[in-house]
């Protein structure tokens, strides 16, 4: 196997060398390393803009920045942690590398579409850091509802036109995704052996498809609102400005689940691999992927309780709410039976999975108390919301993506990383995780208001300690980063499964070769079989 | 797939038909809306709109002659849309 | 495995763009439903000002050039390059009829004080600008569609020509095709919700 060239010496097209063969590739691989690098250069960028927000709070008054600066930080740390960050990376990185190899294809149906889609999202980028010029930095939250985006003289017409041009990027790749599965699988890859990683990656590019699109039309009118003054939203001219938040929400809650579920993918990859055990509900693990994904797209007023919806919305909102937990729990359960009575092997990709598993447990359920429209009103835009989401979000996504750089990074480079600092800087982003936002929780619920530059005394306990779990957390993440990048240059040298992983991308050469296939790929009845694994090892 | 792209064909008799039907459609929807029905005028005209855009689809976008596949996503996105703007109405219909 | 020069797959894909601007206009009918709802007398006041003559004509339009390019792809299919090149040169001929009636109707709306942001409809009832700032926001993102659209006929037109569209391989064309069919769609959605309802 080892003298098979990987895709790394074989630019694709071929007669291009250096730069340009990465520029202007349509190899899935390195469109995926592509979108690795950048989306690691913006994620390192924001942990920074969050851990200053942090530190501004650690103490009463105007620790290091004034209070417009504030605003436009929360924006900003918003803007590319949502946009840039988290809904581009599973997807975009891992999907674009194993996704076509899992269903046994050799690149995604429209590989040109697929680079034009990481030029897209590198010119969203480029305008999200041209609009902090100019007018200033956008400071309306990620969330740019009227009518403060509307009158703001800020730059939100750029910020906005950035997030439409990510938002088509993401399309683009749920097209993209969504027609490889359909096509490209291989004739033996039937959809009850697909791997869960590409399955809840189709269960997502759904939601991108049908969710995206009115993101897009509700930016386009706040442009419009901005340059022509139409008044669609504005009260004085017969404008609803709630209608704006249902618009708003309609994409917003749905992309929440755009953003878990290629992360609990990644967990059910991970989780069997290191039990060497099938893993338990196949079947209920797919149809609570699908079942989040329409379910996850009706519940989007919960956002809204207290913006003056009517009672009747509430009360139905509140109720749908409690039945998207259903197929979340399902998952879990699922990951804690597989875990139960198996083989287990520790190793940093489980460590990160396991952390996963707790903290995203209790995001989920934090998110049951503002799911129900009675103790929602009180803790609505309080820090118990910011402490809620970065549980799920981080605790959730951000984890799952770390388990899924841990997991897949000696498939991508053929080299794997140091274990020990693997584990150290796990232990330190968790611990920091732990410090930083259960003070959250808590100050919440004694009111402390989300987005305020400054507060009562009695909040200060709880921001100072957040504020030294936020220091630990970074040092721990950088650590992480640093020592997953060494490992590209001084890493051990990895065959082609060092986990003793059963789906397709372990079957091929680490890295993979440009055609990724060496020879015909080996399609098992059912994915997560490791019966063969345990007869090679006897 | 050869065999296949054949079956595509559609006539132009038919084509021109479904044209001519889609026309008399319009004169009547036209027409429909000039009496007054109060309230029922707006559903009257779009479920002559849905019959004139399932026409289109049908067989100018041979949706007819495609596979489950299309048929099946293409009424969910519909579905889609009709669900989100009935949900809404939870909220407006009762402030 | 299979080839990406695969015919079903190209048209599967651009479905799943035809459902993302679905949803773009549906996002515009919430609103209009949501509207309408709550201003059913100023929009219906608001509707008896277009021009049904003007709305209908275009209407007529569209769905001739959707038949003619409907049209162009059977011809293509029996091999007749002459006649599908100009049924294709018709249905664009269409296009541009269609955006000068458009322009026609706008310029004279703008004449008569109706447009965002008029003292006019500022004056008016909220309901009438609601009405109005919709009309203007749809039919204005339609007629971009429009050009869109015809910017891929154009582009089909050239391939046939160049007889890189043939009966073998017409893919192009089916999904230029289906890109002007949805926007004759989406139009036969507005007709009726702005000039018909009287």
């Amino acid at each position: 196997m080892t003298d098979v060239k990987s895709f790394f010496e074989t630019p694709a097209p071929p007669k291009y060398s250096g730069i340009l063969s990465w520029l202007i590739t349509t190899d899935h691989k390195r469109i995926g390393i592509l979108y690795l690098f950048s989306i690691l250069g913006w994620f390192a960028l924001a942990i920074i803009i969050g851990l200053l927000i942090r530190l501004e709070l650690m103490f009463i008054g105007e620790t290091i920045f004034s209070p417009e600066q504030y605003n436009a930080l929360f924006t900003l740390h918003g803007v590319i942690m949502i946009f840039l960050f988290i809904i581009p990376a599973i997807p975009a990185i891992f999907g674009n590398f194993i996704l076509p190899i899992q269903v046994g294809a050799d690149d995604v149906f429209f590989p040109k579409i697929n680079l034009l889609s990481w030029y897209l999202y590198m010119l969203g980028g480029l305008l999200a850091i041209i609009s902090l010029f100019g007018d200033g930095p956008p400071d309306t939250g990620w969330t740019f509802y009227v009518p403060f985006s509307v009158s703001t003289n800020t730059n939100v017409s750029l910020t906005i036109a950035a997030a439409f041009i990510l938002g088509f990027s993401s399309m683009l790749t749920a097209i993209n995704f969504i027609t490889t599965i359909h096509r490209l699988k291989a004739s033996q890859m039937k959809w009850m052996r697909i791997p869960l990683f590409t399955w809840s990656l189709y269960a997502t590019g759904w939601v991108q498809l049908l969710a995206t699109p009115i993101i897009a039309i509700t930016l386009l009118l706040v442009m419009f609102e901005r340059w022509f003054n139409i008044g669609l939203f504005d009260p004085d001219r017969g404008g609803d400005p709630i209608l704006y938040q249902h618009l708003f929400w309609m994409y917003s809650h749905p992309a929440v689940y755009i953003m878990i579920l290629p992360g609990m993918g990644i967990i059910s990859e991970i989780i069997p691999t290191f039990a060497r055990k099938s893993i338990f509900g196949y079947k209920a693990i797919v149809f609570s992927s699908l079942m989040i994904a329409v379910a996850g797209s009706l519940v989007w007023a919960h956002h809204m309780y207290t913006s003056g919806m009517s009672d009747t919305a509430v009360f139905v909102f509140s109720l749908l709410t409690f039945i998207v937990a259903i197929p979340s729990a399902i998952k879990v359960f699922s990951w804690i039976s597989t875990l139960y009575k198996g083989s287990i092997q520790m190793s940093p990709p489980l460590f990160y999975a396991l952390c996963f598993i707790y903290l995203f447990s209790v995001g989920g359920l934090t998110g049951l108390v503002l799911g129900a429209a009675g103790p929602d009103i009180h803790v609505h835009d309080t820090a118990f919301v910011v402490a809620h989401f970065h549980f799920t979000m981080f605790g959730g996504t951000g984890f799952a993506f770390f388990a899924g750089l841990h997991y897949w990074w000696p498939k991508l480079f053929g080299r794997m990383y140091n274990f020990k600092t693997a584990y150290l800087s796990g232990v330190l982003i968790t611990v920091g995780f732990m410090f930083h936002y259960v003070p959250m929780f808590i100050i919440g619920l004694q009111g402390m208001p989300r987005r305020y530059h400054d507060y009562l005394p009695q909040f200060e306990q709880g921001n100072y300690l957040a504020g030294y779990g936020a220091v630990i957390m970074v040092i721990g993440m950088f650590m992480m980063l640093i020592n997953l990048l060494i490992g590209i240059k001084k890493g051990a040298v990895t065959d082609s499964n060092p986990w003793g992983g059963v789906t397709l991308e372990w079957q091929v050469p680490s890295p993979p070769p440009l055609h990724n296939f060496v020879s015909e790929p080996k399609i098992m009845d059912y994915p997560y079989d490791f019966s063969r694994f345990f007869k090679k090892n006897k | 797939m050869n065999q296949k792209q054949q079956a595509h064909g559609i006539s132009y008799g038919t084509l021109l038909s479904v044209l001519t039907t889609l026309l008399a459609l319009t004169a009547i929807t036209v027409y429909a809306s000039q009496i007054d029905m109060g309230a029922l005028n707006i559903w009257v005209a779009l479920l002559i709109a849905s019959t004139k855009a399932s026409l289109v689809l049908m067989f100018f976008m041979h949706l007819r002659y495609e596979s489950g596949l299309l048929k099946y996503t293409f009424t969910i996105t519909v579905f889609t849309l009709a669900i989100i703007i009935g949900l809404t109405f939870w909220d407006v219909a009762f402030r | 495995m299979q080839s990406s020069s695969d015919h079903e797959g190209s048209k599967l894909g651009m479905w799943l763009f035809l459902y993302t601007e679905i949803m773009l206009f549906g996002g515009l009918f919430v609103l209009y439903a949501v509207y309408y709802h709550k201003f059913t007398d100023d929009f219906i006041a608001g509707g008896q000002q277009l021009d049904t003559f003007f709305g209908t004509l275009n209407t007529v339009i569209l769905l001739i050039s959707s038949f003619a390019v409907a049209a162009a792809i059977t011809a293509i299919q029996n091999n007749s390059k002459k006649i599908a090149i100009i049924l294709l040169g018709s249905s664009l001929l269409c296009g541009f009829l269609f955006l000068i009636n458009k322009y026609i109707e706008w310029s004279h709306k703008f004449e008569v004080g109706i447009y965002p942001n008029s003292e006019k409809l500022l004056e008016s009832d909220p309901g009438l600008n609601i009405f109005f700032g919709l009309y203007y926001v749809i039919t204005g993102l339609h007629g971009v569609h429009i050009i869109i659209g015809m910017a891929l006929l154009v582009w089909s037109l050239v391939r046939v020509k160049s007889n890189h569209i043939t009966d073998q391989n017409y893919v192009l064309l089916e999904n230029a095709g289906l890109y002007w069919h949805l926007v004759d769609l989406i139009w036969i959605f507005i007709f009726p919700l702005f000039y018909l309802i009287l």
